[in-house]
Parts: C-alpha cells; sequence; structure tokens
C-alpha cells in the first residue's frame, strides 16, 4: 500500500449525500479479477451527463473528492475504492462515511477524512468557485487546509490507523506477528463449534 | 456490570487486546463468493500464503450466475459442477463466466468447499449459511457482502468486509476490529394482520435513516421480534446495513433452536447440548445498557413500499409520493428532488396509482421458503397482470425443491410467473436478470438506489405479499386490495 502522510492537490465538489457504492461503480463493473481498470467504471451512469462535475474540466486533475454525507453507504465492493484511487483520487472527504467503505478505503490507501457539513459546504463553495484551490490534506498533523479560503480543518483518526497509513503497512503482515496468540486461541476453541469440510 | 449479545460475542472472540489498537478477532466462519474474492486469492498467492482455516471457510456461486438454463422442465438433471463451457454451460456472459471459473480454481487450489452451480445445496450465500446449520449463536461471521448482517438473526456477530479484509480472513482467521457501540431497536406490540418482517424493517430504516445506524451493531428486541419466525428475523438482519449498521442481531430462543437442530452442520448429542448450554447464556444482560435506543410500536404498521433511491424514502403504501417541499432539512430536500427525477414520480401521486412492468420475489432478503409460501398465497387461482413479468427466484437450489415439492412452482408458472433457479438475480444487475432503462420493478430486494437492478431502472421495494398483490394487478397493491 502506497503511504500517506500528506497530500496537496486540486479538489472536485460531489454535492450528493448518500452516495452509494453501486453509484461509485455499478455491478457491472465488477466482474474483473484483478484490481487494476477500475477507474473506467468510477461514477459511470453519472458520468454519462456532460454536466456531471467529473466531466467539467475545470476541475481535471482533481485528486481529492469532496462528497455530501453518508459516502459510500450501501455494497461492500472494495472495487469502490479501487475506482476512486485508480481514477486518481487520494483522499475523499465528507461529513460522514458507510463503516464498511471506509474501513476499505484505509486498507487500499484512499484516505477517508470525516468533517463537520459546515466545513465541507465551505470547501465545496471555496472549490466552486476556484477550482484552482489548492487542498493540503495533512494526516500527519491531523488537518486539512485550503489556506486561499482560509479553511484549516482538523480531523479526528485513530492513531493505529494513521499509523498504518503513513507508513503504508500491510494489514497481514502486522497480524502475522501474532501467530501465536491466534494458535493458542484455537486450542481453546470448543469442539461444537461447526466446521464446513 | 451487565452485558449486551454483541458485547458477549466480541468478548468471547478476542485473540489479542492492545492499548491503542483494534482488538483482534477470531473469526469462525468464513463465507465466500465468485465477486468479492479473486484479488484477496490473487493477493495470497503473490505473498505465497496459505489459506489458514479452510475447515472455517465455504464458497457458493451467487452474484454472476444465469437463473435459467440449470434445472427446469425440458433441460437434463443438473449436473455438479454446472459446466462453464459448451452446451450445458448457462452463461452468455464470458466475463461472468470467468470470475466463477477463478472462484472454482481457486477453491481447487486452496482446500475450500465450494457450492457450485448444480449442487442441491448451491444458493445464495445468506441463504445457505443458515440453511446448512453453519450459522449458529454466538459464532463471528464474514463474508465479502454487506448483507452478511442477516446471519445476525441467529444471534451470531455477523458483517460485510471489503476484499483486503477478505484476504486478511483468509491468511489469519481473524480480523482487527474496533468495538462498535450497541443500539437497542426495540419492537413493542404485535404486527397486525398482512404486516411482515420486510414491512418492519423498511420503517425501521425510514425511521432512523441510512445512516442512523452507523458505527453501532444493532440489537432487534422486544415482543414483535420475539414473535418473528427465523425467516422473518433474517430479512429483518438483512436489510441492517441500509441503516448504516454492519450488523444486525437477535437473541437466540426455542425459535432459533428448533431452526437449528437436525441441520447438517448443527452439533449433534453432547455437542448439541453443550452448544444449547452456551447459548442460552448470550442474550442481553437485564443490566445491560446499550449505547442508544429506539422504539417502535408494531401495531401502528402497515405494508411499506419505497418511493425513492434509498431504503431509508420508504413509506406505508396508502400514502402518497412526498413532496421534497416537505423536508425541512436541505440535503434530505435535495435527495428528494434527485430521487423523484430518477424515479420520475410527482408528489402528491397516491403510491397505489404507480404502474410497474416487473414483478422481483427473491434475494437474500426475501427468498426463502416462506417468502415463497407468502407470494403463493396471493397469487393462488389469480393471474399476473398482461403487462407485468414476474420473476420467482428462490434463494437456494434446496429452497427450490422445497417449494416444488409443495406445488409452488406450478401456482407460479398457472399464474404466468417465471419459475427460475437460484442465484442473487435481479438484486443486483449483475447477471443476466435486469431492468432495461426506463423500467420500474417491485422487488423483495433490499436496494432500490439508481441502477441497481439494471442501469436506469428504478425499484420500489416491497414485501412477498405486495409484490405479489402488485403483480395481479399492475400497480403497488397489498393483499388487501385484491
Amino acid at each position: 500500500m502506497e503511504p500517506f502522510v500528506t497530500h496537496a492537490g486540486r479538489a472536485v465538489p460531489l454535492r450528493r449525500s448518500n452516495v452509494d457504492t453501486d453509484q461509485i461503480i455499478p455491478a457491472v463493473y465488477l466482474k474483473r479479477v484483478s484490481r487494476a481498470g477500475f477507474g473506467e467504471g468510477l461514477f459511470a451512469a453519472w458520468r454519462e451527463d456532460p454536466s456531471f462535475v467529473l466531466n467539467q474540466p475545470r476541475y481535471d486533475g482533481a485528486t481529492i473528492l469532496v462528497a455530501g454525507t453518508d459516502f459510500g453507504t450501501g455494497s461492500s465492493r472494495e472495487h469502490a475504492v479501487w475506482a476512486l484511487t485508480d481514477y486518481g483520487f487520494r483522499a475523499v472527504i465528507a461529513p460522514r462515511f458507510g463503516d464498511i467503505f471506509r474501513t476499505n478505503a484505509t486498507k487500499a490507501g484512499l484516505l477517508p477524512v470525516t468533517l463537520p457539513e459546515a466545513t465541507v459546504t465551505a470547501l465545496q463553495d471555496a472549490i466552486e468557485a476556484d477550482p484552482g484551490t489548492e487542498v493540503v490534506v495533512d494526516l500527519d498533523h491531523r488537518v486539512v487546509r485550503a489556506e486561499a479560503a482560509g479553511i484549516k480543518a482538523p480531523f479526528e483518526i485513530d492513531d493505529y490507523t494513521r499509523w498504518r497509513l503513513m507508513e503504508g503497512l500491510d494489514d497481514i503482515g502486522l497480524t502475522l506477528r501474532h501467530v501465536d496468540d491466534i494458535a493458542a486461541f484455537e486450542r481453546n476453541r470448543p469442539a461444537y463449534l461447526p466446521v464446513t469440510a | 456490570m451487565g452485558r449486551t449479545l454483541a458485547e458477549k460475542i466480541w468478548d468471547a472472540h478476542v485473540v489479542r487486546s492492545a492499548e491503542g489498537e483494534p482488538d483482534l478477532l477470531y473469526i469462525d466462519l468464513h463465507l465466500l463468493h465468485e465477486v468479492t474474492s479473486p484479488q484477496a486469492f490473487d493477493g495470497l498467492r503473490a505473498a505465497s500464503r496459505k489459506v489458514r482455516r479452510p475447515d472455517l471457510t465455504i464458497a457458493t456461486e451467487d452474484h454472476n450466475v444465469p437463473t435459467t438454463g440449470i434445472a427446469g422442465p425440458g433441460l437434463p438433471p443438473p449436473t455438479s459442477p454446472t459446466p462453464l463451457y459448451g452446451p450445458g454451460s448457462p452463461f452468455t456472459d464470458p466475463v461472468s463466466r470467468t470470475q466463477v471459473e477463478a472462484l472454482r480454481k481457486n477453491c481447487a487450489e486452496f482446500g475450500i468447499r465450494l457450492y457450485p452451480m448444480g449442487d442441491a445445496d448451491q444458493g445464495i450465500v445468506h441463504v445457505i449459511g443458515p440453511q446448512l446449520g453453519l450459522t449458529q449463536p454466538g459464532l463471528t461471521i464474514v463474508c465479502g457482502d454487506s448483507h452478511t448482517s442477516t446471519h445476525g438473526a441467529l444471534g451470531a456477530l455477523a458483517f460485510g468486509i471489503g476484499t483486503s479484509e477478505v484476504e486478511h480472513v483468509l491468511a489469519t482467521q481473524t480480523l482487527p476490529q474496533s468495538r462498535p457501540k450497541t443500539m437497542a431497536i426495540t419492537v413493542n406490540g404485535a404486527l397486525p394482520e398482512g404486516v411482515t418482517a420486510k414491512d418492519l424493517i423498511l420503517a425501521i430504516i425510514a425511521k432512523i435513516g441510512t445512516g442512523g445506524g452507523q458505527g453501532y451493531v444493532l440489537e432487534y428486541r422486544g415482543p414483535a421480534v420475539r414473535a418473528l419466525s427465523m425467516a422473518g428475523r433474517l430479512t429483518v438482519c438483512n436489510m441492517s446495513i441500509e441503516a448504516g449498521a454492519r450488523a444486525g442481531l437477535v437473541a437466540p430462543d426455542e425459535v432459533t433452536f428448533s431452526y437449528l437442530e437436525g441441520r447438517p452442520h448443527a452439533p449433534t448429542g453432547a455437542n448439541w447440548e453443550a452448544a444449547l448450554d452456551y447459548w442460552r447464556t448470550l442474550p442481553s444482560d437485564a443490566d445491560a445498557t446499550f449505547d442508544n435506543e429506539v422504539v417502535l410500536d408494531a401495531g401502528t404498521l402497515t405494508p411499506y413500499v419505497t418511493w425513492g433511491t434509498n431504503p431509508g424514502q420508504a413509506l406505508p403504501l396508502a400514502s402518497s409520493v412526498p413532496d421534497p417541499d416537505s423536508f425541512a432539512d436541505p440535503g434530505a430536500r435535495a435527495a428528494a428532488e434527485r430521487a423523484l427525477t430518477y424515479m420520475d414520480l410527482k408528489p402528491g401521486t397516491a403510491l397505489r396509482d404507480v404502474a410497474v412492468d416487473t414483478v422481483f420475489v427473491g434475494s437474500c432478503t426475501n427468498g426463502r421458503i416462506e417468502d415463497l409460501r407468502a407470494a403463493a398465497g396471493v397469487l393462488r387461482g389469480r393471474q399476473v397482470a398482461p403487462s407485468v413479468r414476474m420473476l420467482v427466484v428462490p434463494g437456494s437450489m434446496a429452497v427450490r425443491a422445497q417449494a416444488e415439492q409443495e406445488g409452488l412452482d406450478a401456482v407460479f408458472t398457472a399464474a404466468g410467473a417465471q419459475w427460475r433457479s437460484a442465484g442473487c438475480s435481479m438484486c443486483l444487475g449483475m447477471n443476466p436478470d435486469k431492468l432495461s432503462a426506463g423500467e420500474r420493478s417491485a422487488s423483495t430486494s433490499n436496494r432500490n438506489f439508481e441502477g441497481r437492478q439494471g442501469k436506469g431502472g428504478r425499484t420500489h421495494l416491497v414485501s412477498p405479499e405486495v409484490a405479489a398483490a402488485t403483480a395481479v394487478t399492475g400497480h403497488l397493491a397489498a393483499p388487501a386490495d385484491l
């Protein structure tokens, strides 16, 4: 996983709430068996509308998505995260995220940043007024800055997830350091538990 | 200090706990399907890792599979596995076939028990787990599918995960997880005649919203929940994720135990007694506290339908399409405007006047035998309206066999409905069963998202009873309207 320490880039406002993962990437795009190439299906239905934000040249090259509340609800498809990163996004800012999406994002190097609704709206206003507005997502200091717009907003993320993202660490490798604990747990599992074989 | 059901299961599965880190949680049962697993197996191969506990893992083919050409009149008896190539193959989409083929190869390579198409026990992953008796009280269960919450109906802590977590569970049989908050959903009173578990969960989601359960495990409690059959509990827990909660739970009781006893993977003999003793300790203690509580009165409920593009946008069937201006919250107002545009509905239209062209009965929400009985009960002696195509898709091949034994297939086909093989079918627009742009369905599935059942398709979520009555009249209707 690519480490995430701080990222500066331009942003694109997505003024919609309840953006479910079926919108982020429709099921018909989930049939690939690799992790690559999902950017093609990102917001596939909405991108057919020429006025959709991702089709507006003024937001070309944006790497931060600033979305409405309850972003990434619904299906557990991690393909939604892969579609966003494959398209070029490094961070998504929203007032609230679907639980599974948020977890998936932190496993795949996409930073989900939760900010209050008013701050998100202020960011969207600033970006719409000037798409060149630089937005800095600083995981090290847990703050989002858009200095030109006078925005400096701290965000919360737990220490463990922050450390993992900043180091770009593989979760499985971390867990396998405790393989003896797992084996000890397994020795004490009751006999009545089901097996699938 | 008492503990809740969720806390008891959690505490019993902590492999390792350290300050400032998520708990490392042991996983008792890992369910796989073809869509969210191929990249996880690739990851194992790339790191030369094995599956730690293939004996705690099963796989099935459900999301991509066609529901025709596998079993039925005029076809030879199904072979297991159904061939992927040649004249016996039901696949028309080579990309779907590739994904199913990858699952078969991965299960063979890593020694995982697979229930492929053609197998008598194949079906939707959340239907076959309980059916096989693998889903049991007190277990931790995960699957790369958000509707894993379904299994909570038996008192298991079950939640959906992404593909990176699937790989993690395959490699370690554990997951690092932060302890969730708990929310009691207490349903007092009794559901009136004609009001179902589906109506109850739609009403709950409408009340707390699609994000209301975010960060929580929901525990459904109260006399109306106790009175539900196992099928009804599965329907309720299934849609916990539509309220934003990764997991939903119902405490195990005699309904649970009698459902499980005698199933293929249920414990037997002394193990059954030992398991029962443990299961009886699981219900939340009387002095346990929840982080949040929502209370509903079941007696006030009526059949519910969705009018919008998220499952929280639901109302009683007897009401009308809402006016976006009636929403005080600007976000909710904008969402309602967008939804009505997408759904091509006008404020003030009576929901009963909304005409549909497609009716889908099936899915992990409502694809069990009880659901098919309910739909058949409405259709018996009636006809599907000429303007409507109706698909009835059993949740598993075992459900299909049971339905045929009871003659339900004959009821459906006599009414003019299509009788299919098991799979996710029209729930998600990933296999040949889809809505075309502009088509409108009454669907017993779980998501009315834009394009969920096919690009440009419009979905109204309903119970099996409402689905069947709607098929007869051609517009949203309850059995009482017939």
